[in-house]
């Protein structure tokens, strides 16, 4: 039983006593810890779900390959920095015998089974990679789904299952990535014009509706096409866009505060601009934008799924929702390209609006809930 | 510390050789407002002299507490704005220092306490972390420090327990325990000018005299501090206060001693006042006495004197030509067409 009226409990502040409703909203907290837990597991893929072993004794030498390579299949969408790139064992490392420059990892597995040899392979759960092709499937891709592949092939012989899973990871990071990017342009810019009013506000606030005025769709077709869509850019311009929502917040919750007692007293304190602002105000004026997080990422993770369907999403073949949804479109007769991608887009999305509900509910300052 | 003056403080005013600690100089202060420019303070000038507490008296909206915020630099702009006159601090002109020397003076030299101690602590902080955050911002210590430096104070302005209570937060405080705080966070800077802008008219009757008590003690003994209190509870000037300053529509109408005040009140405003207080000598059923009329409209102000339209003793001149501060000797100043033949204006 806990006892809030007892002196000697430590004392809570605003925020620490939201966490505890958030936590105590069972739906919210529960669907936090899943998609949580689902986003850090999602890091471990290249040893979960992939088609490079994750080790390899070769005459007596133990070889790594899926943490050779695990910077560019986990970062790999950052391409156009250059920082993460393919180092693959060749096939002659192994001694095998091939016209590619991949090992084929499954085929050395059952290689080195048959020879009587200490060599060994120890592959992923799931062995297959999300841009591998499946042809020698009997019929023609799409494949429909079987015991191999879960949810069949996409059109051109991917598992769908895989690419659906390594395109969890892109959908949230990009979604999380490009609502941190709007949320710190936001907020400053928001918490100076907020701040210091008058012809700062006046004129940065043209700004942000001159700004707020260009086509957001238009823009992004434009520079796909000029510099050729990658990640980076697509979040470069999706953050361009959505710290305009976050800024109008900001800008009012500051001009609220702003006529606070509290703030004049740390101006008569003393204090600097900038320390009033950003730790004294921001964390009062924090609430509406936080309320509002989980919602932009559920946006955010929509656009991206609307422009890889459009086509001026991520480059092929990134694995990526919107783009198995387009193909469920162009082949509406098979059934499995068009269940389960938008499946695993509504269920993720059902989960961040189930946190955002709590989120919300937690800064709600009535103490009974309708959601406990 | 002029043990002297600290015991009989009424001395001190008699001679005129003091110099004052702060000059409040023809101070013009507006506000643009719907309708117009308001003149909420409209010239005022006076002086406060070292280690005195000095009492600024009026109704609402008669602009003492712009008057206050001027004095801190913290009248909002837009729509207020200081349109004129000097505060002159340790000879310079605090209107005319710029952001970062006044960020030296603000909590350091001239600190304030607020009227609403509710709202004038930070939600979201400690009230440790307040503290300190003040002593941080003005001396070169360390974080150690700081939190000895705090719970130092907070002992001081007696909140039991100060250790232990450093890590609480605004709204586990009674509004008197935060205005303590608020105190704490003004004296902890050892300032030489204390602004509280009715520090006690949010807190029940019973805390208000703990908290004045407190402010004239730390006063004493943190070596003397000058108080301008702001205030329009008469009975809180009578009891704390050397020197009162009466306003009424944004300008000063009597500047006085307490004895005199409350003894000889000459304007017809402040005898207006005095009359207004309930009477413990009356009878049962005697009638408390109320100035006839509201206070006008900032922006309806009538020219001449400015209470010419409630005074019981008004005349033709009163409406015509706002009258100038006559002395009566003494730095007791009336602003009134009466003192005409009185004093030397």
């Amino acid at each position: 039983m806990k006892d809030s009226t007892l002196k000697s409990q430590k004392s809570r502040s605003p925020f620490q006593l939201r966490l505890r409703k958030f936590r105590s909203l069972k739906r919210g907290y529960y669907s936090f810890i899943l998609l949580v837990g689902a986003y850090v597991l999602s890091f471990f893929l290249p040893f979960l779900v992939s088609d490079r072993a994750i080790i390899v004794s070769y005459q007596d030498e133990w070889y790594f390959p899926a943490l050779r390579s695990y910077s560019h299949e986990t970062f790999g969408y950052f391409e156009s920095l250059g920082f993460f790139e393919d180092k693959v064992y060749p096939p002659e490392t192994f001694g095998q015998e091939s016209i590619s420059v991949r090992t084929d990892y499954r085929k050395l597995q059952s290689q080195f089974e048959e020879s009587a040899q200490d060599n060994w392979v120890l592959m992923p759960p799931l062995p297959y990679s999300p841009t591998e092709q499946f042809l020698d499937e009997s019929g023609h891709p799409p494949h429909a789904p079987s015991a191999m592949h879960w949810f069949g092939t996409d059109d051109r012989a991917r598992d769908v299952f895989v690419r659906l899973i390594y395109g969890f990871r892109i959908s949230i990071s990009f979604s999380l990535l490009v609502t941190s990017i709007s949320y710190l342009v936001g907020t400053t810019v928001g918490a100076t014009l907020g701040y210091f009013g008058r012809w700062v506000d006046l004129i940065g606030l043209r700004f942000v509706e001159i700004w707020g005025a260009i086509p957001f769709l238009y823009t992004v077709m434009i520079l796909a096409a000029m510099l050729g869509p990658n990640f980076l850019l697509l979040v470069a311009i999706l953050a361009s866009f959505g710290w305009l929502g976050i800024s109008y917040y900001i800008r009012g919750e500051f001009y609220r505060e702003n006529a606070k007692d509290y703030v004049a007293a740390a101006i008569a304190t003393g204090e600097r601009n900038p320390v009033i602002m950003f730790k004294h105000i921001l964390p009062n004026a924090l609430t509406p934008i936080i309320a509002f997080a989980p919602f932009a990422i559920v946006a955010n993770v929509a656009t991206l799924v609307a422009l890889d369907f459009l086509g001026f999403g991520l480059p092929a073949p990134t694995p990526s929702w919107g783009e198995l949804i387009g193909q469920g479109r162009a082949n509406i007769r098979e059934w499995h390209l068009v269940v389960f991608p938008l499946l695993a887009m509504f269920c993720t999305l059902q989960l961040v609006v189930f946190i955002g509900e709590a989120v919300r509910e937690a800064f709600d300052p009535k103490v009974f809930s309708r959601l406990r | 510390m002029p043990t002297a003056s600290v015991t009989e403080p009424k001395d001190q005013l008699a001679g005129d050789d003091m110099s004052p600690l702060l000059s409040v100089r023809d101070l013009v202060v507006t506000f643009n407002v719907e309708g117009g420019i308001a003149t909420a303070v409209d010239g005022v000038s006076f002086d406060v002299l070292p280690n005195e507490v000095l009492g600024i008296v009026g109704e609402s909206g008669s602009g003492k507490s712009v008057t206050a915020l001027s004095i801190m630099r913290l009248v909002p702009d837009p729509p207020g704005k200081l349109a004129g006159g000097q505060i002159l601090y340790k000879e310079r002109d605090i209107v005319a220092l710029s952001y970062e020397e006044m960020r030296g003076v603000r909590g350091n030299e001239i600190a304030m306490i607020f009227q609403e101690p509710m709202t004038a602590l930070n939600p979201v902080f400690t009230i440790g972390m307040q503290v300190m955050e003040t002593v941080l911002t003005h001396e070169k210590l360390n974080k150690k420090d700081a939190f000895e430096r705090a719970v130092e104070m907070l002992e001081k302005v007696g909140i039991s327990e100060a250790r232990a209570r450093m890590g609480d937060y605004p709204h586990q405080f009674s509004g008197g325990m935060r205005q303590r705080v608020m105190i704490a966070l003004a004296l902890i800077c050892h300032p030489t000018i204390l602004i509280a802008d009715e520090p006690t008219t949010a807190l029940d009757v019973t805390t208000q005299a703990q908290i004045l008590e407190l402010m004239l003690d730390l006063k004493q003994k943190e070596g003397g501090a000058s108080i301008i209190l702001i205030t329009h509870d008469l009975a809180v000037v009578a009891e704390t206060c050397q020197r009162v300053v009466v306003m009424y529509g944004g300008v000063v109408q009597e500047v006085a001693t307490v004895g005199e005040i409350f003894g000889k009140p000459q304007h017809p405003y402040t005898q207006g006042l005095l009359a207004s207080l309930p009477s413990s000598l009356g009878g049962k059923h005697e009638r408390l006495h109320a100035i006839p009329g509201n206070v006008p409209s900032i922006l309806e102000l009538p020219s001449g004197c400015k209470f010419c339209t409630r005074c019981e003793k008004v005349e033709d001149r009163c409406r015509e030509q706002t009258p100038p501060l006559y002395d009566l000797g003494d730095g007791h100043l009336v602003r009134c067409h009466l003192m005409e033949d009185r004093g030397n204006g």
